[in-house]
């Protein structure tokens, strides 16, 4: 079962084509290469096309297609020969029976009776064991499914190996035949560069389309387990919840307004240190600093924005938390270990080249003219800065503020590693908050069940989040082209 | 007439009056400036005094010295030197008697555990892998050096207070000073004793630590390293590369040079830019709702975190190929269409060559990126605990920033040196990277 082998049979197949189409394309010119209508090259790209296209195409069908396909066979399979003699014992014997919920007096299982999810369950049962992960407990019965189920994969493996060699010499053979002197491969082959560019181009949008899909799918299904009310306005959020699929008793509670809280209270504190941090080293740099000070200093900042945000992590943890808790004993406060302090500074040192290189983009882009005129007017380069230049550029400022905010609310790594888990209301920023994020590296990293309202819940989170970034993104890219558009 | 002048003295009076509270202003002005440049420059500072202050220690590692007898009955009893039967040995005996004979008189059970605990537990690998390389030690008394279990490697290198003066160790005194009761100490009298002994007899040596840098993860922060990590980290990135290269720049050049000004490429245009602007952790959770649910992709693979990290880093290569195809001049261009080149020959033959410094400096900076993400890694399952290291890219694995967090949440203090140690490799590649890409832009950046 190994696709990087077809895939590799059929590219060498290709290659062997374009070589046979170059030099049929010659053999057919007769040596007269003006005879041509296109470069020989071209007559060999396109038989080459030819061959491997239509392969990898049917390879990119079967590959999504063929497990659900297997499944149904042996899901078939199972429902045929769940009556024989014996199998309904072994099941209920094994500890799927535990799983479904059998009952002990039950003599068969009707697929289209079963729930959604004990359905899943007894998918899952049946891969884990076709590749030899499942635990000990299992029926044989469900083993031979498995067996049924591996059997059939692998014919069909074989199946799709020789259709796509097939299709692939039928191709080339096609391509090949067709070779002629007044043939425009050119503008064929160049023609199938296009749409490959075309394709290219489109998965930014398929990208975005898989984000809203894929989030909008699972938040709804989680919203049909918790009401969206809750989750928006629930004060409580504690997912500590069953570990079983069916032990609906001890549900969790997934009140969200704790994490945001948490969230704007951590991306409130660091901008308190970006911006005002950011925007005067932006300010100084494009108006004070000398041409030589310049070139130091930016280059320097700018490294602040390429150390990956893990390194931010631990460096809050190790250094700036601990020195957060100490300080406030020092004084008589009590400052949790993971106070919401010590991940908003450091968010807000991550932020800061953000901020500047932003405003400093805004501050000299202001025209010169303007900056002329306060001065002849005989106004401080600092009166010019604040009453002339500053307004100017306000709201392109306010746009990478605006960009700055939306960073630190879908920032990660610092917050995982440096605020708390536990949920807590609180506006106090010595104590310890949770945020999105944090909740939702939380809920997926680990053991997960994909049903369970848990893991549910944090593809509901990420919709919140992708909601309030992009909402915040298109503001303020509205907000920088409106200022540009006035002095360009 | 002398009224108006009047007037006009008294506002010179009165500007002058301001004049110095003006500068005043002029100069506070100046130096907030400063003072935010100096601030950021001292977190700067911090971060990487911080960081190297923890970390260089790492780099080097407190081993014992021990004389091992590999008898052949135990080791190969068959005598065929087979690497599976030499893999599976048992060399923890060997190593025991070894540490043992240097301690004659420690004889009792507790004595003798107190001994084991001096190395680490993993040193019967460290003897394994030397015989494996070298199956004719088998039969012969070897030197091997084995780690210092991690407790003692870190009371040697200073990074914990053991509640011993070790100076005092190393003076070769007998006494040592105490101040916590026994059972708060990390290491015990009789321990210290142990270690002092074999400091005494030179046995105990500080070595360049090449575990650190060859192999892969382990519960004893001793025997981590992060070429496992690494090797995770590169195929990603070979992933990436191999995906987001050639699809990133054909994107670039279908919108830059053959799109129609419509509402589709509008849409394109935006969605790219706003994709350049969703959190990383949204990436991941598509990667697991898509690659993994619907796609049914093996889990915590390099293959697909290479796919998500595509995702991710599409928009900026994206944007900077562009920005190099837009800098071509557009004379070039006629002047290939007009001696009969088709559009795309202009483009491959002519336009391309001269904006690849550019675009590869975005791919660069791209890669750069992915390289320093977490946070979708996480989503995808790359934080498996892995000490196999990968072998393709369909194996479980970690990369280096998940393995940097993974350290980072051990409770060991041993791991906290390695963790810093892992970052400075981390930021070493990044700079690197960096660095090529402002080369490559000096280098072959054009004016027309």
């Amino acid at each position: 079962m190994n696709i990087l082998l077809v895939i590799g049979v059929i590219l060498v197949l290709a290659l062997v084509g374009f070589f046979l189409g170059r030099q049929r394309a010659v053999v057919k010119s007769g040596g007269e290469s003006r005879s041509l209508h296109s470069l020989p090259g071209y007559h060999g790209h396109f038989v080459a096309l030819w061959a491997a296209v239509p392969s990898l195409i049917l390879l990119a069908l079967w590959v999504p297609f063929e497990p659900v396909l297997a499944m149904n066979a042996a899901l078939d399979y199972f429902q045929a020969h769940i009556s024989e003699p014996g199998n309904m014992e072994e099941i209920r014997q094994s500890k799927l029976s535990l799983l479904l919920g059998l009952s002990q007096e039950a003599t068969t299982i009707k697929l289209d009776e079963l729930s959604t999810d004990q359905f899943q369950l007894l998918q899952t049962e049946i891969r884990n064991m076709a590749s030899g992960t499942a635990s000990a407990g299992h029926a044989a019965f469900i083993q031979e499914v498995a067996d049924y189920y591996s059997s059939y994969r692998q014919t069909s493996y074989y199946l799709m190996f020789a259709a796509c060699v097939g299709l692939t010499g039928a191709g080339a053979g096609f391509a090949w035949s067709r070779i002629a002197p007044g043939m425009r491969a050119r503008n064929h082959v160049e023609q199938a560069v296009k749409w490959f560019m075309i394709i290219c181009s489109t998965v930014a949008i398929l990208t975005t389309l898989g984000i809203v899909l894929s989030l909008l799918f699972e938040a709804l299904r989680f919203f049909a387990k918790i009401p969206i009310t809750e989750f928006l306005f629930g004060l409580h959020w504690s997912p500590q919840i069953a570990i079983r699929e069916g032990q609906v008793a001890s549900e969790g509670t997934f009140g969200a307004v704790p994490l945001f809280t948490g969230t704007l209270l951590i991306s409130f504190i660091a901008m308190c240190v970006a911006v005002p941090i950011g925007l005067l080293s932006a300010i100084y740099m494009a108006e004070y600093a000398h041409a030589r000070v310049r070139a130091v200093v930016k280059p320097l900042l700018e490294i602040l924005a390429g150390i990956p945000t893990v390194v931010y992590g631990f460096f809050a943890a190790l250094t700036v938390a601990p020195f957060f808790r100490d300080l406030g004993n020092s004084i008589g406060l009590d400052v949790s270990s993971e106070s919401a302090l010590a991940a908003g500074s450091v968010m807000g040192i991550m932020i800061i080249p953000f901020v500047s290189s932003l405003s400093d983009d805004v501050i000299t882009a202001v025209p010169q003219s303007m900056r002329e005129g306060s001065f002849g007017l005989g106004a401080t380069r600092s009166e010019t800065i604040r009453r002339v230049i500053l307004p100017a550029a306000l709201p392109g400022i306010i746009g990478g503020v605006l960009l700055a905010v939306s960073r630190a609310i879908g920032e990660t790594m610092i917050v995982v590693m440096a605020a708390g888990l536990g949920s807590n209301l609180t506006a106090n920023p010595l104590e310890a908050v949770t945020t999105v994020t944090v909740q939702i590296v939380t809920l997926l990293v680990g053991d997960q069940e994909f049903d369970s309202p848990k893991t549910l819940a944090a593809f509901a989170l990420g919709l919140m989040l992708f909601v309030m970034t992009l909402v915040l993104n298109i503001i303020a890219l509205h907000v920088v082209r409106r200022y540009r558009e006035q002095y360009e | 007439m002398t009224k108006k002048a009047g007037s006009t003295s008294t506002s010179m009076e009165k500007m002058q009056a301001t004049l110095s509270r003006r500068y005043a202003a002029e100069k506070r002005f100046q130096s907030y400036g400063v003072i935010a440049i100096v601030l950021a420059m001292a977190m700067l500072v911090t971060l990487f005094a911080t960081i190297i202050g923890t970390g260089y220690t790492a780099f080097w590692q407190y081993t014992v010295r021990l004389d091992v007898t590999l008898y052949p009955q135990d080791i190969d009893p068959d005598g065929n030197r087979d690497p599976e039967v030499l893999a599976k040995a048992d060399y923890q005996s060997a190593i025991k008697d070894a540490l043992y004979s240097l301690f004659p008189e420690a004889t009792s059970r507790q004595d003798r555990s107190a001994v084991r605990a001096l190395i680490s537990p993993g040193a019967n690998f460290v003897l394994r892998d030397k015989v494996l390389d070298n199956p004719d030690l088998v039969g012969q008394r070897v030197s091997v050096r084995v780690p210092l279990a991690s407790d003692f490697d870190q009371v040697l290198k200073g990074n914990i207070d053991p509640d011993v003066n070790f100076d005092v160790i190393e003076e070769r005194s007998t006494d040592i000073p105490w101040s916590l009761p026994p059972d708060e100490r990390l290491i015990t009298e009789k321990q210290a004793g142990y270690l002092q002994q074999l400091i005494r007899q030179g046995e105990v040596e500080a070595s360049f630590n090449i575990w650190f840098f060859t192999n892969g993860d382990s519960r004893q922060p001793e025997l981590a390293g992060i070429w496992g990590a690494a090797v995770g980290s590169i195929f990603t990135l070979m992933v990436t590369l191999a995906l987001s290269f050639p699809v990133g720049v054909a994107a670039a050049v279908y919108l830059e040079e053959f799109a129609p000004k419509n509402r589709w490429t509008d849409i394109i245009e935006v969605n790219i830019n706003n994709l350049a602007a969703v959190p990383s952790i949204v990436f991941g959770l598509l990667g697991l709702a898509v690659f993994l649910q619907f796609f049914g992709l093996p889990r915590s693979a390099p293959v697909v975190g290479g796919l998500v990290l595509t995702l991710m880093t599409l928009p900026t290569i994206i944007i900077a190929s562009r920005a190099a195809l837009k800098s071509v001049p557009p004379s070039i261009r006629e002047a290939a269409l007009g001696v009969g080149a088709s559009k795309l020959q202009t483009i491959t033959h002519h336009v391309l060559p001269l904006a690849m410094p550019g675009m590869l400096t975005g791919t660069i900076i791209g890669m750069a990126q992915a390289l320093g993400e977490t946070a979708p890694l996480l989503m995808i399952g790359m934080v498996a605990f892995v000490v196999d290291i990968p072998s393709s890219p369909l194996d479980a694995a970690t990369a280096l920033p998940v393995q940097i967090y993974l350290w980072s949440d051990s409770p060991e203090r041993g791991f906290t040196e390695r963790t810093s140690a892992a970052i400075m490799c981390l930021l070493g590649f990044l700079i690197l990277m960096n660095a090529a890409a402002v080369l490559l832009r000096k280098r072959f950046e054009r004016r027309w």
